[in-house]
């Protein structure tokens, strides 16, 4: 792998995330528990698709071929997207969405805030702005498990299940790849591993405070770093990409 | 062929300052800190802004608008490029656009320095209309990306607060 390639495949993994973790959120829009939570839940998705419209752009500049973020997000097949299987998973219902969340931007926070420090300047940042971003995500959903864990016994019990649930996806999170090694030598990736300590610590704070167990590490599910998702990728993609398969580069 | 540049750096500047915000009509681009260069080029100009939000829907109307209104002041060819770098702050805002956004009804945004992040019901937001600051956060997500939604138990209206980035 040379050092263009892992820069390409690097980015299109920050770029995945953001984008498969923006449509997932987009699927609460008119379907909120309350209004100010439509409006939470679809703005978070909004900032989401930003950063994937950046670091996507960032990728396509990178792979050098004339092609556009859209053309990214839109004409690749599934095993070419390397988002974490977590971000695929369906919404479930309220509590799944925010167990989800606060798993998520418990990582994205000190992952960004590591990644304003790239020497890679396109990605410095756009991970500045993301780290603004990911903290206000971060508190919403730290905040909604306190209610839900210490709410009622179902709103408890359901947070509780989505924990457990979601709870061997986050192995994948930490994953050092080919292309994290090839980068972080060059000062443009993060050790990924000293983030976990700093991320379980985070979470187990929210957790504790929120009277809900955490989960034994046990087997992880893997394979995103190799393009390997679960069933549900495929019907997203089906859906996200629908418009530019059946009718090649349509525009508004 | 060298074209002559038909506008100088200082008068296109000096035309997009008349740009406003489409989100926050009484603000311009420049007062909010989205627009940060012009580079003279051959045949035109190319205008580097910064968006405030990275998903912020007002980036495409306002690149929509930079090159309506070159061109209509006749510069020839107009790019516009999205810059990061630095990262846009509501910090670069001066106290003139922040009494705009008041009278506009928006809490203007507090300096970053005096804001902890992970306890956002411990700011003081005074209410833009009557001023009390005896106010309550109802959601750090409003109207758009960049503003939070507060409600004052003063004078029982709900407004908007430009959250600090």
């Amino acid at each position: 792998m040379t050092p263009q390639e892992a820069l390409f495949k690097y980015t299109l993994r920050l770029g995945d995330n953001a984008l498969i973790q923006g449509h997932r959120l987009s699927e609460w829009c008119s379907k909120g528990p309350i209004l100010e939570e439509d409006l939470a839940l679809t703005n978070i998705a909004l900032d989401n698709i930003g950063l994937a419209q950046a670091f996507l752009k960032y990728a396509a500049d990178i792979e050098g071929k004339g092609k556009t973020e859209d053309d990214l997000a839109y004409k690749r097949p599934e095993r070419q997207f390397y988002n974490h299987q977590i971000t695929e998973l369906p919404i479930g219902d309220f509590a799944v969405t925010i167990a989800k969340q606060l798993l998520i931007s418990a990582f994205e926070v000190p992952l960004f805030s590591a990644l304003s420090h790239s020497t890679d300047e396109t990605i410095a940042g756009i991970a500045a702005k993301g780290v603004k971003e990911s903290r206000y995500h971060f508190v919403h959903s730290r905040d909604w498990c306190y209610r839900l864990g210490e709410g009622t016994e179902l709103s408890h019990s359901k947070l509780q299940q989505a924990i457990h649930d979601l709870w061997a996806y986050t192995g994948e999170l930490f994953e050092m790849a080919e292309e994290d090694t090839i980068l972080l030598v060059a000062g443009i990736a993060v050790d990924l591993e000293e983030l976990r300590p700093l991320w379980k610590e985070t979470v187990a704070t929210v957790l504790t405070e929120a009277t809900i167990q955490i989960p034994e590490d046990g087997t992880m599910h893997t394979g995103s770093r190799n393009g390997v998702h679960t069933e549900h990728l495929g019907h997203i993609l089906a859906e996200m990409q629908y418009l530019q398969r059946a009718y090649p580069d349509a525009t508004w | 062929m060298v074209i002559p540049a038909t506008h100088s750096k200082e008068e296109i500047f000096g035309l997009l300052a008349t740009i406003y915000d489409p989100e926050i009509p009484v603000v311009t681009i420049q007062e909010m800190g989205m627009l940060r260069d012009v580079i003279l080029t051959e045949t035109g100009c190319e205008v580097i802004i910064t968006p405030t939000y990275t998903g912020c829907p007002a980036m495409g109307i306002i690149e929509h608008d930079i090159i309506e209104l070159l061109k209509q002041n006749g510069v020839p060819e107009v790019r516009v490029t999205t810059s990061y770098s630095p990262s846009w702050t509501t910090d670069w805002m001066t106290s003139e656009t922040k009494e705009k956004l008041k009278n506009y009804g928006i809490a203007a945004p507090i300096h970053s320095s005096c804001v902890n992040w992970l306890q956002p019901k411990s700011l003081a937001i005074s209410c833009p209309r009557c001023n009390s600051s005896d106010t309550t956060l109802i959601s750090q997500f409003g109207s758009t990306a960049c503003k939070a939604l507060y409600s004052c138990n003063s004078c029982k209206e709900p407004f908007d607060y430009f959250k600090c980035h």
